[in-house]
């Protein structure tokens, strides 16, 4: 009866604690689950999982931007969907009209988006002018260069190379044929078995060291269900094509994201000044810089954006983007991200885009329009955000 | 029989996790004032909301008799009815709001039309304002008066709602000498027509000037109620109860071994106001600081000693600094905190909720951020030496917490002191400049402070000590130079230094 009670103890698996930490992941998954019942299994097809992620990539890499912003204080940037547009304009415009080599567009192009970055980011960070004051600015004033470049038409492109740096599957010889598609199984497997090495070696440290760690059964029971998770998308993803270029853009920019935020020292001066500005002020950190890089790296990835929409949709016009800032703001805030300031993470992001992305997928599927799809965002939303405060508020936080 | 107004029966509160009160019992009798003391986290403010209705009847346990009757306050507006009015250390007053708004917020005076009636809300603001002796005009801006007479409208506003108990936390932290010894003799006033006041307190010296009683309270259990004029009632005997041991010597023994090397030397330093431009905070001020020396700054509040201090930290506050800085006899010009903290400069301010700590990050967190260099490697940071200095930072600052990844915000004052204290040492300084470093904190928290300065100083860094409380910087410093409205009034030998010496600079200077 005793040694019950003590080995429960030790390393408690708290029900409660974890309903509330992991509470936007459980909601993903409830919300995944009723949408497969409305939509009668649809949702789950292979194609509709692998548009899922690439509907929903620009919102994922806008939103790492993004969550940088929001760090800081719950600063966000209205303006990147009339950046995506300017860019994105010009890209087109550029390649199809004027027959600009890619290698020299592209970079331009993301170089275009920085600068836009960086003329906010001087206001916001050096001039202390209000971020939701100098990006309505922007927003407008970028839309406005994006019709100009565009000339208030639409602008396509074909040009194969361009798409196929972005849009394009990859077929590696050997494993993918025209009839049968192993590539995206044989990379999940791989990502597995860098995710179980990585857990074990850590553990092995950790109890080196003595430090207090997670029993084994909350991290292997961890990893066990991301794996299944991951493995059962790459098995879908073999039935559709296989593994989109984008997707590794996509992914790619989260994990570096992720990285920034949680392993680097600038990545965590966000945080810093989002908690204190004063204190971290007084620490020695330069917090208009801070400020300044947020807004300017914003730019940049709002840029890419602009690129990556381009290549999905094929075309541009002068309302490509109109409301992609709200995507983006919303998915920080659904994954956790402090309205205030100091707090949110990458992951949490990925989960708030994801639930949005279904939600829209769903209701896609099912036919449900625009208008209703609008009204259950924005539900979500603020449930969320409600969810949120009122969880902190129990806990005494 | 003694007329007890207030009776605090086997009060238990529990958080979760902690027993914040265990058993306490607190009677007031009418018309006295009564002290309240412990250390930081005793549970003294817990005590308080319980009786305010801030913890609603029903999560505590025990019994509360007021007049008599027995008290189930589910809210503090039911507390508030009855006469019970708590005035807490951080004040709730809208600095952009007059006196007048202010002191009916949420009980506006209104007319049969239901909109606010100014002419009664001012007039009834001032007649209130009178009684605690404030000649303000009612329609004053809250922004535009000092803490001093804040605190006053404060009170003000316990009259206004007719108050019978008065409940006073920490009411003088924030005031200079003057205004603090003011503060009590008002209270000390009411107390003849009848009042009953509690306070709060870490000032022992005010507890022996105004107070009738003392309950100590010790980690959530009452220890002893001390009486005036029946127990003995002095700072050591209530030190005695506070810590549960005497303390002999308030100030660790150093031997002073100030050497002949200046560390660092300030010339002609003069400050303009960060906003009005021509108004000057600092003017023309000299200074030195030899290696293995500890100097105080002493003055009123408003002096420009922080303001003195934080300009030298890297420009960190000020426009139009001017004056010669010297590090080491090597002339410097420090443009930013970053600069300071490189050249060997910790400042530890004296706000440590709103310049000092990230109150929502943990101690690792905080720890670290002056020099996140020291754990990094290409600006990726090594998170296993990051633990490691944070958990060495805490052992050696004896920071109270269950786990260097606790929030700073949830730390006690004295422990979140330890936890700033710990983030300056942690960058090496050569110069340590302390802005009243223990300001708000226990008896045995500020012991643990000082025994770092001397530390400090035995291993030949420097300590500027910018205090309010004359007697610490008398106990501890070797040089003391005392300011006045943003001017240099003199320095002293701190072997020769009276409280008497000090004032006198300062009031000769007023003249």
């Amino acid at each position: 009866m005793s040694t019950k009670k003590e080995t429960s103890g030790a390393s408690q698996f708290n029900l409660g604690e974890f309903l509330t930490k992991n509470s936007m992941t459980i909601a993903l998954v409830v919300v995944f689950v009723l949408f497969y019942f409305l939509t009668n299994g649809r949702l789950l097809y292979a194609q509709n999982m692998s548009n899922l992620l690439l509907q929903n990539g620009y919102v994922l890499v806008m939103a790492c931007g993004m969550l940088l912003c929001i760090l800081t204080g719950g600063n966000i940037d209205l303006s990147v969907g009339s950046v995506i547009c300017m860019v994105g304009g010009l890209a087109a415009v550029l390649i199809t009209n004027h027959g600009v080599s890619i290698f020299l567009t592209i970079p331009l192009c993301i170089i275009v988006g920085l600068l836009a970055g960086i003329w906010q980011g001087y206001w916001i960070g050096y001039v202390r002018i209000p971020p939701f004051i100098t990006t309505l600015g922007g927003m407008f004033i970028f839309r406005g260069f994006g019709r100009l470049i565009l000339d208030s038409k639409t602008v396509s492109v074909q040009d194969a190379a361009f798409l196929n740096i972005f849009t394009a599957y990859i077929k590696i010889p050997g494993l993918d044929t025209d009839t049968r598609i192993l590539s995206p199984l044989v990379i999940g497997v791989v990502v597995v078995a860098i995710i179980f090495y990585s857990t074990i070696s850590s553990r092995a440290k950790k109890a080196k060291k003595g430090y207090r760690q997670n029993s084994a059964l909350v991290d292997f029971g961890r990893d066990i269900i991301i794996s299944a998770v991951l493995l059962f998308y790459c098995y879908l993803l073999c039935q559709y094509k296989g593994i989109s270029v984008m997707l590794l853009w996509v992914v790619a920019i989260c994990l570096i994201y992720h990285f920034i935020t949680s392993k680097t020292a600038f990545g965590r001066y966000f945080y810093a000044v989002g908690g204190n500005e004063k204190a971290t002020k007084l620490s020695g950190i330069n917090t208009n810089k801070v400020y300044f890089i947020a807004y300017a790296n914003m730019g940049l990835l709002a840029g890419l954006c602009g690129l990556l929409c381009l290549a999905r949709v094929g075309s541009v016009n002068g309302s490509t983007g109109t409301s992609f800032e709200m995507d983006a703001i919303g998915s920080c805030f659904i994954g956790g991200a402090s309205a205030y300031g100091g707090s949110g993470k990458i992951s949490g992001v990925i989960i708030g885009a994801l639930l949005l992305g279904v939600i829209n997928m769903g209701m896609s599927i099912m036919g449900i329009g625009d208008s209703w799809q609008y009204v259950v965002k924005g539900g979500v939303l603020l449930v969320a955000v409600i969810f949120d405060v009122v969880s902190h508020r129990k806990s005494g936080k | 029989m003694a007329d007890i107004i207030l009776e605090m029966k086997s009060i238990t509160k529990e958080f979760p996790g902690v027993k914040a009160l265990d058993n306490v019992n607190l009677a007031v009798e009418r018309g006295e004032i009564h002290a309240l003391i412990g250390e930081n986290g005793a549970g003294k403010s817990t005590l308080m909301n319980v009786l305010s209705g801030t913890y609603p009847v029903g999560s505590y346990t025990g019994e509360i008799y007021y007049n008599g009757d027995l008290c189930q306050f589910k809210t503090l507006k039911d507390s508030e009815s009855k006469g019970i009015v708590i005035i807490h250390q951080e004040l709730a007053l809208i600095p952009l709001l007059t006196i007048g708004e202010n002191m009916f917020l949420g009980n506006e005076k209104k007319n049969k039309f239901g909109s606010i009636d100014w002419d009664l809300t001012y007039n009834e603001a001032e007649k209130h304002m009178r009684q605690v002796g404030l000649y303000e005009s009612a329609q004053t801006l809250i922004k535009d008066i000092g803490t001093g007479k804040q605190q006053l409208v404060e009170i003000a506003k316990a009259f206004s709602k007719n108050v019978k108990l008065l409940i006073l936390d920490e009411p003088t932290s924030s005031l200079n000498d003057e205004d603090a010894k003011m503060l009590l003799d008002l209270l000390l006033e009411f107390k003849k027509n009848g009042l009953t006041s509690i306070i709060i307190t870490h000032k022992l010296n005010e507890i022996i000037y105004c107070a009738d009683k003392a309950t100590i309270i010790r980690d959530g259990s009452t220890i002893e109620t001390l009486v005036k004029g029946v127990d003995e009632f002095s700072e050591d005997r209530i030190i005695k109860g506070m810590v549960g041991r005497p303390m002999d010597d308030r100030y660790p023994t150093r031997e002073h071994k100030v050497r002949k090397e200046v560390s660092l030397e300030v010339k002609n330093w003069t400050v303009y106001h960060p906003l009005y431009h021509e108004k000057i905070v600092d003017n023309n001020i000299s200074f030195q600081v030899h290696k293995g020396e500890v100097i105080g700054f002493s003055g009123l509040q408003g002096a420009g000693r922080t303001e003195l201090a934080m300009s030298i930290f890297g420009k960190s506050y000020g426009s139009n600094i001017s004056g010669e800085l010297y590090l080491n006899g090597q002339k410097v010009e420090l443009k930013n905190p970053e600069q300071a903290i490189h050249h060997g400069l910790a400042y530890v301010t004296e706000d440590r909720k709103v310049n000092g700590l990230i109150l929502e990050e943990s101690i690792r967190f905080n720890t670290t951020l002056a020099r996140m260099d020291k754990v990094c490697a290409k600006g990726i940071i090594d998170t296993t030496a990051e633990k490691n200095v944070a958990e060495e930072m805490t052992t050696a600052m004896g920071t109270k917490t269950p786990s260097i990844e606790q929030k700073t915000g949830n730390l006690s004052g004295g422990n979140q002191q330890k936890a700033l204290l710990g983030k300056w040492m942690f960058t090496e300084p050569d110069i340590l400049i302390l802005d009243e470093p223990t300001r708000g904190i226990d008896v045995g928290a500020k012991y643990d402070i000082y025994c770092l300065i001397n530390q400090m100083v035995e291993d030949g860094k420097s300590v500027i000590m910018i205090s309010s409380e004359m007697p610490e910087l008398i106990g501890m410093c070797d040089r003391i130079y005392v300011m006045n409205e943003g001017e240099l009034r003199g320095e002293l030998d701190a072997k020769d230094a009276t409280q008497e010496k000090i004032m006198s600079y300062i009031i000769s200077a007023a003249n």
